[in-house]
């Protein structure tokens, strides 16, 4: 054993002996630039995509943070009743009218003033706040009332009217829920019934044929099927329900549309789960006695859950943030109603219609669209998190 | 046992036929489900032919005939008696201004038989119907066109035409036509494949050669897997927050000078072409990523041993082994970039354009954009245009599809 090792010389000492003829041969890692520029230009590109989502949530988040903080001047309906000198604290009010409250903000002209006390038909002010200067105003003047957007009314209020200054984002947020699941309603129980028949029942030529046609229904820009809401399934909605039920432009039309839109990604993602599923446990049900149903509901479909669920998930994420079939068939303007015959907008219909006219930058209009925008991004984006951590979490592993 | 063995049996064989029955119900059921999905597509396909072709009740200003000088029909005329019935007919202003974009000797005798029939004749549709109806109901339509427009004539068209492609845009749906969009949209792609192929390709190699399992690298990972999902609105407002706004001296071209007279801030083909390109960069990225996973590691192995660097591997043995699937992810990829119309509204294509575009700093407006545009407008001739803009917008697709499998297949076949 000992000489056995002994008569193998270690590569240190061949190095010696080498040394002892020639010079030795550097065995150092080469410094190669090229390739650790090349390297490094790689991982750039692959940092893009994280650049991507930081700028996503700083311009989101930007332009949001500025509409919740940003002072927005309502009418109040009220002018000066006498002209005011800069030297004056007291201003005489009409008591009829937009009510004022001590601590509020008015605007008249250039200047701010902070409201102190209100007393019977006059108010006391503190002059020239927030830096403006002190001037003196003209009778009939128009009074003007700070108001800010809370994240509180965002969320809560039941009216989205930005002329008026309300922004409550439930209308959107309601018809968006709405069109996703009637979206849904059709998309889910077809997909899954396609994709069980492609993966159970079909022969392969069948499928040859058939997963062609499900990738070009997947492959039709979203336009396309905007154009089909409109002008197919609104006036087919309206031959089977009724002229007077169905308005031209409805959530029902859009939510059949997408719904439709969505089946070839229910059933490919589905599919894919099911033909997972390892052949050893078909022939154990059949082996049992089972039906293709049986084996197809009671055994295959189990065992592919997570992969379902998760195409489900994605599903509604994509229904969500589907944009141009709402934008042309579900009418524009927010509309806070469950009746799906009847037009609202979606949240992701409310963009496209703001920013497709001409959007001053700093407008409230403008920041109002990102605020939405900052919503969708985090709903879409919790979904598709959700159908990973499923996908991880309950998946099956068959050996 | 006697007893019982009978009891087993019959319970057995009445509950068979039942299960049977219901696994052949359930059956039906799936089958019709996917039979839905086919039908969708084929009615889909449909309801756009059907409005993209059909009957038209055109009514003309001035009866053709009535301008026949000595019973020569206006199509046989010279081209002096054709000026001579533009200046008959037409104001002294509008004259004077055709004359001075161009003098009548410098315009061919087409021209001018054009000019004459668009602005003296003056066609005008009074009335369209749908494929479906022209073949099947013609008698009604003819003697609805009677109690009507008894002026009227009935003719067949074809609102996809050589002139619809070649035609800018205009506010008249007859004349209009989707050169300006086409162009558009060919331009923005430009854009979009040279700044994500690169760019998606470079990540994948990164993210399959390069990338240790380090914390950063499994966050890109994650990241790219999330952004797929990102909605493509999204991707819109990004576009228009950056590229529109911060980027604008880049965007609008100021930065080199090239300030396009039309366009006066970022919403031009570059800012398209870019928020396009971060939109399906992921795509690209995952469908490379598949291709390079899909080559052998043995190729690999031998191309170390034979000496080779890292980059030498990738370039001279994954590369060309990957490159069919990369193309055919990046191809697909690219034509969902072409049939977007969000992004882009919100980015700002202009609705209205009639030139154009010439540079990457020119304003645009592309094909999805230009649908979106007609489909929303009431009238029905707008609607048929809009099926029309369809047809080529699908037979761009198609064709870029057909690219696709080609060079797959040239490229398989040569490894």
């Amino acid at each position: 054993m000992i000489e056995s090792q002994k008569s193998h010389q270690s590569p240190s000492d061949l190095l010696e002996t080498s040394s002892q003829c020639t010079t030795p041969p550097d065995l150092r890692k080469k410094k190669r630039p090229g390739e650790m520029i090349i390297q490094a230009l790689l991982f750039l590109s692959g940092a893009i995509s994280i650049l991507t989502t930081i700028g996503i949530v700083y311009e989101l988040g930007k332009e949001s943070l500025n509409f919740f903080t940003q002072t927005n001047w309502e009418q109040t309906n009220r002018d000066l009743q006498v002209s005011v000198q800069p030297e004056d604290l007291l201003i005489p009010i009409e008591r009829s009218g937009f009510s004022l409250e001590t601590g509020d903000l008015i605007r008249v002209e250039e200047e701010i003033m902070t409201i102190e006390t209100i007393t019977d038909g006059q108010i006391q002010v503190l002059r020239g706040q927030e830096g403006t200067s002190i001037t003196g105003h003209t009778k009939g003047s128009e009074i003007f009332l700070s108001s800010q957007v809370t994240i509180r009314e965002f969320f809560t209020g039941l009216k989205w009217n930005p002329q008026i200054g309300e922004f409550g984002i439930w209308p959107l947020l309601n018809a968006t829920l709405i069109v996703s699941l009637i979206a849904m309603l059709v998309s889910l129980p077809l997909g899954l019934s396609i994709a069980i028949f492609l993966s159970e029942y079909a022969s392969s030529r069948a499928r040859k044929i058939i997963k062609p046609i499900l990738e070009v229904l997947s492959g039709i820009p979203t336009v396309v099927y905007g154009y089909f809401a409109l002008t197919f399934m609104t006036p087919l909605l309206k031959v089977i329900f009724g002229n007077r039920v169905v308005e031209v432009y409805n959530m029902a039309s859009a939510g059949i549309v997408v719904g439709i839109l969505i089946i070839p990604l229910v059933s490919s993602m589905s599919e894919d789960a099911l033909s997972a599923v390892p052949r050893s446990l078909r022939e154990a049900a059949y082996g049992l006695g089972s039906t293709k149903l049986e084996t197809a509901l009671k055994i295959v479909v189990p065992a592919a859950t997570s992969g379902v669920v998760a195409a489900f998930i994605v599903a509604v994420s994509r229904a969500v943030g589907e944009t141009m079939v709402v934008a042309l068939a579900a009418g524009a303007g927010p509309n806070f109603t469950l009746n799906p015959f009847k037009p609202a907008e979606t949240m992701t219909g409310h963009i496209v219609r703001i920013s497709g006219g001409d959007l001053s930058y700093d407008s409230i209009d403008y920041n109002s669209i990102f605020a939405i925008g900052l919503f969708l991004f985090f709903v879409t984006l919790g979904l598709n998190v959700i159908s990973q951590r499923v996908v991880r979490r309950f998946r099956e592993v068959y050996e | 046992m006697k007893d019982t063995q009978p009891l087993e049996n019959s319970s057995y064989s009445t509950n068979l036929p039942a299960r049977h029955r219901r696994g052949n119900h359930w059956q039906r059921v799936f089958f019709a489900s996917t039979f839905v999905g086919i039908v969708a597509l084929i009615v889909l396909l449909l309801n756009i032919i059907n409005s993209a072709f059909g009957l038209v009740a055109v009514e003309n200003t001035i009866d053709p005939q009535d301008l026949a000088i000595n019973d020569i029909p206006i199509q046989q005329l010279h081209q002096t008696d054709l000026v001579y019935i533009l200046e008959n007919n037409l104001s002294a202003g509008l004259i004077r201004r055709l004359e001075s974009e161009t003098a009548w000797e410098n315009r061919s005798r087409e021209e001018i038989y054009d000019l004459v029939v668009q602005r003296v004749v003056e066609p005008k549709v009074v009335d369209t119907w749908t494929l479906f109806d022209s073949l099947f109901y013609r008698e009604r339509i003819t003697s609805t066109l009677q109690d009507d427009h008894p002026e009227a004539v009935l003719e067949f068209r074809s609102w996809l035409s050589a002139d619809f492609l070649v035609n800018p845009q205009s506010p008249d749906p007859e004349r209009a036509g989707v050169r300006t969009a086409i162009l558009g949209s060919l331009w923005t792609i430009s854009i979009t494949i040279l700044f994500s192929f690169p760019m998606g390709v470079g990540a994948a190699i990164y993210l399959e050669e390069y990338a240790t399992d380090t914390p950063l690298n499994r966050l890109i990972q994650t990241n790219i897997n999330n952004l797929a999902g990102v909605p493509s609105i999204i991707y819109g407002m990004l576009g228009l927050a950056i590229f529109v706004r911060v980027l604008e001296k880049i965007t609008s071209g100021a930065l080199f000078g090239v300030v396009d007279q039309t366009t006066a801030n970022g919403r031009t083909v570059l800012s398209a072409g870019l928020t396009l390109g971060l939109l399906v960069l992921p795509l690209i990225i995952i469908n490379a990523q598949e291709a390079i996973k899909a080559v052998p590691n043995s190729l690999r192995q031998a191309s170390y041993g034979m000496g080779a660097t890292k980059w030498q591997t990738v370039w001279y043995h994954v590369l060309p082994n990957a490159l069919p699937g990369i193309l055919t992810g990046a191809i697909l990829a690219i034509s969902r970039a072409i049939g977007e119309t969000a992004p882009l509204v919100v980015v700002g294509a202009s609705t209205f354009i009639t030139f154009d575009p010439k540079s990457p700093f020119s304003k645009f407006t592309t094909l999805p954009i230009q649908i979106w545009q007609w489909t929303a407008r009431p009238q029905d001739e707008f609607r048929n245009i809009a099926a029309a803009a369809i047809l080529v917008l699908l037979g761009l697709l198609l064709t870029l599809n057909a690219v696709a499998v080609l060079l797959r297949n040239r490229y398989s076949t040569r490894n």
